[in-house]
């Protein structure tokens, strides 16, 4: 077994109750952040991990209070540094399963540094990145996924930033398992969140989540019944990417190096996109893809297999070890160069 | 050290017995200066001489060859006495090339022993070095000083010319002749080196036979040569019995870390991101993960400590280390342990600023960053290694008390301990404290905030121990049962709580140890890397008949409980730091004393010299 293997205890039957803190929610009535918290604690008990085991990891932002309504071992930190706090707690104790949440400005503005790097390395631990496209805990401030021109208190006549998106940027720091889901598609959230925690490596995940005081209907174009309908595209390994209405299904395709969008009907079969989760430079292109020239992605766009940062590490120890022994600082402190004087 | 006598050519040379000495080697930054130093710091060492070291070189890693900022040069006094710092004025300079000669000359005593390599005194050289002619030619220089122009790489080349090396490798052992010859000169012994030739270049025989052979040629040279009328033997210093080896400041606050890890039980996480003069911690930690330290180097300062913290959130010792502007840059995470309440161990080798400011250099101007430096009221532990070798015990200590406390811990070392060596008594690991740490496993009447009445601190609960679930963070808490609270009482409380779980670590001091009268004139009173300094020159004063005394602090915070007792004991209170007065503002603050301060911020050791000035002025003034 790896080092970094958790569960090796057997975990009780839970429900979702079992992992219902006793504090009060604070969060503003009709916030997205209900639902995934919802649907998180609905997912706990069908990880099969003692929850004493887990451990919720957070930055400062709106998402960031989540550890405290969590019925396990969490750590509300400092902006930005989430990441890095689970790397090092990781690495300390690979026996644990570590959920670090996070927010669009807390984990790509002021921990951008560190969402690259957590990613890059592969530490084993799953990211929530809640991404409401606007700064919420501060009241309304434009995020780093704001669109272009957002008009905000701090950009009253619109922000001259572009926007990241979080997809591309996971997947161009080497993520190893990127996908998106929706704060108002609970069992799709439970899915991602299933999936993700289930992954070997680092598991980040876009929830696409709804402010309703700073920023309401931001994702309105997979919210609204008729615009989803459009452009939701389910993202399935060995699928085709096709979406649209029954009566109107589309079919993304590749044209040359270019994504493209047809006419399912219009199109061979031999020409459609399957889907392949473990093809980064498919998911690469999807990332990129957005409404309205362009279909929404929603679930798993990549997941690949990679070495995990921690196990890395504890081999390096137990290798030493295995062949040495244990350190004995009695033993180190006489070695080399020494002389008596009597 | 005494005049040398007119050479009387064909007599067997005499040995003249020295107390001590004090020897530069100086070259670029190329001429392997650092390494000819460790070598004679080793061969000092077998001689049995008590020693300290001062290794300078360019922050650049390939400074310009000949220019006056790329001389590097390592310093030593080492004597047949205590000796407690590098020294002030040399006895000996060894100038590899003018740049090095015009940066270091004038630390050179009047009748000083200057060698020189007259090869590296050409045009090109001169010109570099800003001399307009040749300064070897100007008669001062010999009549000054007793100058002797030896032709070292041409030596050199003669005595490895059969072997097949090219120009360049033979040049670059040259250093081996100076360190040849300067050993001849202070018979130092060359078996430490000529073992560490043969097991350094034990892949490259011709290199090795090179550096061998002129190891040898540049010592028969000083037996031989006509030139050199007398030698010198410094008889070994008495120093207590047992088994000594040498000892850097920052291996020692690496070793102190392992030897904590093992006491422990525990894995050590140690976050660091690459900083002179801190990163050779994090190259020595890396080496031994034996004893299940694992280093990771993080992305930035930030996630160095962030990394520290999450592992203590583990149940793990968090370390991390940096110089001064990464330890700014840590500051919101050493609050955040404050107010989590988790151990942290954060190292400061502090080096000369603002900002980037001489990284290379040493200076013990972060004391208030340490003590003050971060958002609100966020007291820490703050310790200080006086010595190289006491980088070891304090780098334990600060474990130790960082989860006893539930507390971060900044331990303040500096440029100076770091790469400074000493003759370092190996102490026995058994006798170190124990650090014994009680994880809580017990869910009846837990609360995250619930404090040990002795120390205040509140339980380390390890993520995974079934019932005690809970969160911490950032956020204000309601003391004991660790809710988020913004009661203004609440707050007050826990404000007051915090400084006082740090006040009560005080009780983990030893009573002072005052180096002189308990009663008296003056009390000279240091903490950090100028342990050696000042010894030195309080010695000189007890010497002259004064009534000197000395103190080392090395808990900056909480201060020692019997401190402000000590302080009253003397008519004056004088305090030396490399800094603008930080220290002596926090005596003056604390105590009330009358207390002065005696600062150079100069990039380098205070010099004893300067410090017995201080000593004799302040004791002359009436007041």
């Amino acid at each position: 077994m790896s080092p970094s293997e958790a569960g090796a205890k057997e975990a009780p039957k839970y429900t979702k109750k079992d992992f219902e803190s006793d504090q009060d929610v604070r969060w503003c009535p009709g916030c997205g952040d209900y639902a995934i918290l919802s649907a998180v604690q609905k997912t706990m008990p069908d990880l099969g991990i003692p929850k004493e085991d887990i451990v919720f990891i957070s930055g400062i932002g709106c998402s960031s209070r989540f550890p405290y309504y969590m019925n396990t071992y969490g750590f509300h930190t400092i902006h930005g540094r989430a990441p890095a706090i689970a790397t090092g707690l990781r690495v300390a104790r690979p026996d644990l399963k570590i959920f670090v949440v996070t927010g669009d400005g807390d984990g790509l503005s002021i921990g951008g540094n560190h969402m690259l790097h957590v990613l890059r390395r592969n530490v084993n631990l799953t990211i929530l990145l809640f991404n409401n496209r606007i700064y919420g805990l501060t009241k309304g401030q434009y995020s780093p996924t704001s669109e272009l021109g957002k008009v905000t208190k701090s950009t009253p006549v619109g922000s001259a930033d572009r926007p990241v998106n979080p997809l591309a940027f996971a997947l161009g720091c080497g993520a190893t398992f990127v996908a998106r889901t929706v704060d108002r598609n609970i069992p799709h959230m439970d899915e991602m969140l299933k999936r993700a925690a289930k992954h070997r490596g680092t598991g980040f995940i876009e929830i696409l989540q709804n402010c309703n005081v700073y920023n309401d209907l931001a994702w309105n174009v997979i919210y609204d019944r008729e615009s989803k309908v459009q452009h939701e595209l389910r993202l399935e390994h060995g699928k085709p990417l096709l979406f649209g209405p029954p009566d109107d299904r589309r079919a993304l395709i590749m044209e040359g190096v270019t994504p493209k969008v047809v006419r399912a009907k219009d199109v061979q079969g031999s020409v459609l996109w399957i889907h392949d989760e473990t093809n980064v430079n498919a998911a690469k292109l999807l990332a990129d893809l957005f409404a309205p020239d362009f279909p929404v992605p929603i679930g798993v766009l990549s997941a690949v297999d990679a070495p995990v940062y921690e196990d890395l590490i504890l081999d390096q120890e137990q290798k030493a070890i295995s062949e040495r022994g244990p350190g004995d600082i009695a033993k180190l402190l006489t070695s080399g160069d020494t002389w008596k004087i009597s | 050290m005494s005049q040398i006598a007119t050479p009387a050519t064909g007599v067997e040379k005499s040995r003249k017995a020295l107390d001590r000495a004090v020897i530069r080697f100086a070259g670029d930054s190329g001429d392997g200066m650092q390494l000819t130093g460790e070598q004679f710091t080793t061969e000092s060492a077998w001689a049995g001489n008590d020693l300290a070291t001062l290794p300078n070189f360019p922050a650049e890693i390939r400074a310009p060859a000949g220019t006056l900022f790329g001389v590097s040069s390592f310093q030593l006094q080492f004597g047949s006495q205590r000796v407690y710092t590098p020294g002030d004025r040399l006895d000996c300079l060894v100038a590899m090339n003018p740049a090095a000669l015009k940066v270091h000359l004038r630390d050179l005593k009047t009748g000083g022993l200057l060698i020189v390599n007259t090869h590296a005194f050409d045009k090109r050289n001169l010109d570099k070095a800003g001399y307009a002619a040749n300064p070897l030619d100007d008669p001062t220089l010999a009549e000054r000083y007793r100058l002797h122009k030896v032709d070292m790489t041409g030596l050199t080349h003669e005595a490895i010319k059969d072997l097949p090396l090219n120009t360049k490798e033979k040049d670059r052992t040259k250093n081996f002749f100076a360190l040849g010859l300067v050993s001849w000169i202070y018979t130092r012994p060359l078996e430490p080196t000529l073992a560490w030739i043969e097991k350094r270049f034990a892949k490259n025989k011709d290199i090795a036979e090179a550096n061998t052979r002129v190891l040898k040629a540049g010592h028969a040279f000083g037996e031989t040569a006509e030139i050199f009328a007398e030698h010198y033997a410094v008889e070994p210093a008495e120093m207590a019995p047992g088994l000594y080896r040498a000892m850097t400041g920052n291996r020692a606050l690496a070793w102190g870390i392992l030897a904590a890890a093992q006491r422990s039980k525990l894995p050590v996480v140690y976050g660091a991101y690459p900083i002179t003069p801190a990163s050779d911690i994090l190259h020595e930690l890396a080496l031994h993960k034996r004893f299940r330290v694992r280093t990771i180097q993080a992305e930035d300062e930030i996630a160095a400590v962030t990394a520290a913290i999450g592992a203590a959130f583990g149940g793990a010792i968090g370390v991390t280390a940096s110089s001064g502007p990464g330890i700014a840059l840590k500051g919101e995470g050493i609050g955040l342990a404050v107010t989590a309440e988790l151990p942290l161990v954060v190292l400061n080798i502090q080096r000369a600023g603002p900002s980037t400011g001489m990284p290379t250099k040493t200076e013990q101007a972060d004391l208030m960053q340490a003590l003050y430096g971060r958002n609100s009221e966020a007291p820490v532990i703050v310790l200080a290694p006086a010595t190289p070798g006491d980088c070891f015990y304090i780098a334990y200590e600060a474990v130790r008390i960082a989860a006893k406390y539930m507390v971060p811990v900044i331990v303040l070392s500096d440029g100076f301990l770091a790469n400074g060596s000493e003759p370092w008594l190996i102490p026995d690991a058994s006798t170190l404290p124990p650090i014994d740490i009680q994880f809580r496993t017990e869910r009846e009447g837990f609360f995250p905030y619930l404090r040990d009445p002795a120390t205040l601190a509140r339980p380390w609960v390890k993520p995974g121990t079934p019932g005690l679930e809970h969160r911490i963070g950032g956020i204000e808490k309601q003391d004991v049962t660790g809710n988020i609270s913004y009661d203004p009482e609440n707050h007050d409380h826990m404000v007051r709580t915090r400084a006082e779980k740090v006040r009560r670590a005080a009780q983990e001091i030893p009573p002072t140890s005052i180096n002189g009268p308990a009663t008296g004139d003056l009390l000279v009173v240091g903490w950090g890397g100028t342990y050696g300094s000042i010894t030195a020159a309080v010695e000189r004063a007890q010497a002259d008949g004064k009534s000197v005394a000395s103190i080392h602090l090395r808990h900056l915070n909480p201060l020692p409980p019997d401190l402000g007792h000590i302080l009253r004991e003397y008519r004056k209170v004088l305090v030396p730091e490399i800094n603008s007065g930080q220290l002596v503002r926090v005596l003056r603050a604390e105590y009330l004393v009358d207390a002065v301060g005696f600062n150079r911020v100069r990039g380098l050791p205070l010099a004893s010299d300067e410090i017995h000035e201080a000593i004799t002025q302040l004791l002359g003034s009436k007041s």
